[in-house]
């Protein structure tokens, strides 16, 4: 169990979120956890309650409210995904989550930085801040937070890093095993870093790069190897969408995991969204590095160990 | 059968036919991405690690081990001579199976033998074991060079460090985990 200290840093923690984002003139939206659908995605595996799901992530939800208009919108809410408990997992975390309208992911990055910004400005005078003027503190180890942040695309990435192309990696279904083992670790040890311009295949709800259709404008923010956020420019194109969903449903077919129908309502309001971008980010393990800890069960109020 | 959602920090599995036990687990799942199960294992017979990452759909035998409860008798050279306490059964089992037991081990001590398909690999010892001081350097009262322990030897050969008030002849407790000192045993 969080000690009062860790409360307290925790507390001040999300209300300086909350204060950012307000003050960005984002509206603060609630979404049901628990739902009778999901979005199709063959790596998630949600956890059932009563034949419905818990959500896997607010985003179904809150990005139908950006189709109702809705121009700039953020959650602080728990997500649930099943079977996923390590030292940066646990079954039930926190997420943030924020949506914009008239932008694309390079926005999200500039969010990031600023919002990172604005955190240490209420944080570092906290006690156990981790971070001193904008610097993190790893081990012996320092990491700058000032903007601008690195950003590298995963085909620079993989040819720095990877002992395979990314071709290879992804005709050989071993993108994941490659990241995992070869390449983050040496994401953001020396400035947070975006990783961006993914494999289209990769992003099931992203948007394709202008002028590269093989690549999806989806990026991830790395700080000290872990992975903080998943950002991207949204696909608003229905008729996209849906034949990417059917490709996902038709996998998880294969792998015999359990599915819930295709989003209809979902589908017909995405026509009525034009560009917008939104991002996740897992908040337990920023507050993780924040407070100079090792594990996300080091700074959840309660983990499943503390029953 | 176990399945690589299973796999956890001291769980003993079959790979290739022989007995592991995972020494260290790491979940990770990338962004949108798959589960990755990266395990570090110890093989249970010839102590051999291997570093492997498994998938979700991964599979695992359950390996056929059993524990025995067992007498110690003595050591021959390499060679330790063991009674079943259940059935008067001898056997032998090799010094290298034995790993770092081998310091705590003195005779009639009782243990668990873990067999493999029937055969011995490894033996559990109690977490805590009372030793004799067989060796120890006189404490040269109003030292003050400041160290706090010294070097002592055990009945067993073992040498460890331990507060400098410990004499020869007394006995000690010893975590058989850490093979760190713990106490001075009054009997």
């Amino acid at each position: 169990m969080l000690d009062f200290q860790g409360l307290r840093f925790r507390a001040a923690f999300f209300h300086s979120l909350r204060s950012f984002f307000v003050r960005q003139q984002f509206l603060e939206v609630d979404t049901p956890i628990r739902q009778p659908l999901l979005l199709p995605e063959l790596n998630i595996e949600p956890l059932a309650s009563e034949g419905w799901f818990l959500q896997a992530s607010p985003e179904l939800c809150m990005k139908r409210m950006l189709a109702a208009g809705c121009s700039r919108i953020f959650q602080l809410c728990n997500c649930f995904r099943k079977g996923e408990r390590g030292r940066l997992h646990l079954e039930e975390f926190t997420m943030l989550e924020w949506y914009r309208t008239s932008a694309g992911y390079e926005e999200l990055m500039t969010d990031c930085e600023a919002l990172l910004r604005s955190l240490l400005v209420d944080l570092e005078v906290m006690a156990p801040c981790a971070v001193f003027n904008e610097t993190l503190r790893v081990g012996n180890r320092f990491i700058s937070l000032q903007p601008p942040w690195d950003r590298l695309s995963v085909h620079e990435t993989f040819a720095r890093y990877s002992p395979v192309s990314i071709d290879q990696a992804m005709a050989a279904d071993t993108f994941d095993a490659i990241l995992v083992e070869y390449v983050e670790p040496h994401l953001g040890m020396e400035r947070p870093l975006f990783l961006y311009d993914y494999p289209v295949e990769l992003g099931s709800l992203a948007r394709r790069k202008v002028g590269n259709p093989r690549l999806a404008e989806r990026f991830e923010l790395y700080i000290n190897g872990i992975e903080l956020a998943n950002g991207f420019s949204e696909l608003t194109d229905s008729r996209e969408q849906r034949q990417r969903f059917e490709q996902e449903l038709a996998m998880m077919d294969e792998e015999r995991r359990q599915r819930s129908r295709m989003p209809e309502r979902f589908l017909d309001d995405l026509a009525h969204l034009d560009r917008a971008a939104g991002i996740a980010l897992g908040v337990d393990r920023l507050l993780m590095l924040l407070m100079g800890k090792e594990c996300v069960d080091e700074v959840v109020s309660f983990a499943p160990a503390d029953f | 059968m176990y399945t690589a959602a299973d796999l956890r920090k001291g769980l003993k599995v079959q790979v290739d036919g022989a007995p592991y036990l995972v020494i260290d687990f790491e979940f990770s799942k990338p962004g949108k991405g798959q589960a990755l199960y990266r395990c570090k294992m110890r093989n249970m017979i010839t102590g051999n690690q291997l570093v492997q990452t498994y998938r979700s759909n991964d599979k695992f035998d359950k390996p056929d081990l059993e524990e025995r409860k067992m007498q110690y008798l003595y050591c021959q050279g390499e060679e330790y001579h063991f009674m079943d306490t259940g059935n008067y059964e001898q056997l032998v089992i090799d010094k290298e199976h034995l790993g770092d037991n081998v310091n705590y081990m003195i005779d009639n001590m009782e243990m668990e033998v873990l067999f493999f398909q029937d055969r011995p690999i490894d033996v559990s010892m109690p977490m805590f074991v009372n030793l004799m001081v067989t060796k120890a350097d006189p404490w040269a009262k109003g030292d003050t060079s400041g160290s706090d322990s010294k070097p002592v030897t055990v009945e067993t050969g073992y040498v460890l460090q331990v507060p400098p008030f410990v004499e020869e002849g007394d006995k000690i407790q010893i975590d058989t985990r850490t093979g760190a000192y713990v106490t001075r045993v009054k009997e």
